[in-house]
């Protein structure tokens, strides 16, 4: 399977490693935040079938974090504009 | 003068193996340990016009901003890791001179400049069958037309990471090695040089 990696280009999945859930969002006000809300945020990820939105590595090459999305059942993987995907 | 009467190359019990190798299997294949080379690990801001052009200044060629790729002149050489970090190569004596120069390049701007001599030895893999004995373990494509003169790539050999070069025309190929994963390379390459 080859990975994209925003700076190198299409690389083996050997290269990089796994990042889960990308876009999970910080709380927008830390300090009233509650247990549930830190809760949420902490451990509760998506788990579709489908698209998902993922963090990856790309740690045997440049070692930069990137954004892609990925088909959790057919592992494609679907363009992302560039200034999404480096960050 | 004592320090460098002990000073030994990661791979400097494989010298023998080496020639031995050259013997066998000739011009077709052989390989080299370039021990020693000056290396350093350069962070900035790659958006930063302003210190890219005084790097480039107190180097005296200016760094590859194509992911890949190297620029050099002369002895010196600059190989891209990043999008904000690259490796600087030169020759054995050129560590400090290098530092300073990246040093001064860097002015008070945010970076850092790491002399990583010691972190990785180069082994230089020569001849025809050069290509075809690290395909035998490297997952990117490193053919003439999509790893040409000037690449470089940042990738896995039979597990280990190592860094790529091709510097030119010539069929040659630079492997940067971290020392400790240097003889495990090493004794790989023999092995698979068997199989050619
Ligand atoms: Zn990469």
């Amino acid at each position: 399977m080859l990975i994209p990696c925003p700076w190198c280009g299409d690389r083996e999945d050997i290269e990089f490693k796994y990042g889960g859930a990308a876009q999970i969002a910080y709380p927008a006000n830390p300090d009233s935040a509650d247990d549930a809300a830190w809760a949420r945020y902490v451990f509760f990820r998506p788990n579709p079938k489908g698209k998902m939105a993922e963090r990856w590595v790309h740690s045997a090459g440049c070692r930069r974090w990137f954004n892609l999305v990925r088909d959790t059942v057919t592992h494609e993987i679907t363009p992302t504009p560039a200034a999404e995907e480096r960050r | 003068m004592i320090a460098e009467a002990i000073r030994r190359g990661a791979l400097a019990d494989y010298a023998e193996r080496f020639t031995t190798l050259y013997e066998t299997a000739g011009s077709s294949v052989s390989i080299r340990e370039l021990p020693f080379l000056a290396q350093l690990n350069l962070r900035v801001d790659a958006g930063d016009t302003a210190v890219m052009g005084q790097v480039t200044d107190y180097l005296g060629f200016s760094l590859p901003l194509t992911p890949n790729t190297a620029s050099q002149a002369g002895d010196r050489r600059a190989l891209w890791l990043g999008p904000d970090e690259w490796l600087i190569v030169g020759p054995d004596d050129q560590a400090t001179s290098l530092e300073q120069a990246l040093r001064g390049g860097l002015g008070g701007a945010v970076g850092s400049v790491v002399d990583v001599s010691a972190n990785r030895t180069v082994l230089e893999i020569r001849g025809s069958k050069g290509h075809d004995l690290l395909a035998h373990g490297v997952p990117i494509d490193l053919d003439p037309g999509a790893f040409g003169p000037g690449c470089c790539a940042q990738t896995l050999l039979a597990k280990a990471q190592v860094i790529i070069e091709r510097r030119d025309e010539a069929p040659a190929f630079q492997l940067y090695i971290r020392s400790s994963f240097a003889s495990y390379v090493a004794d790989w390459l023999l092995d698979a040089a068997r199989a050619l």
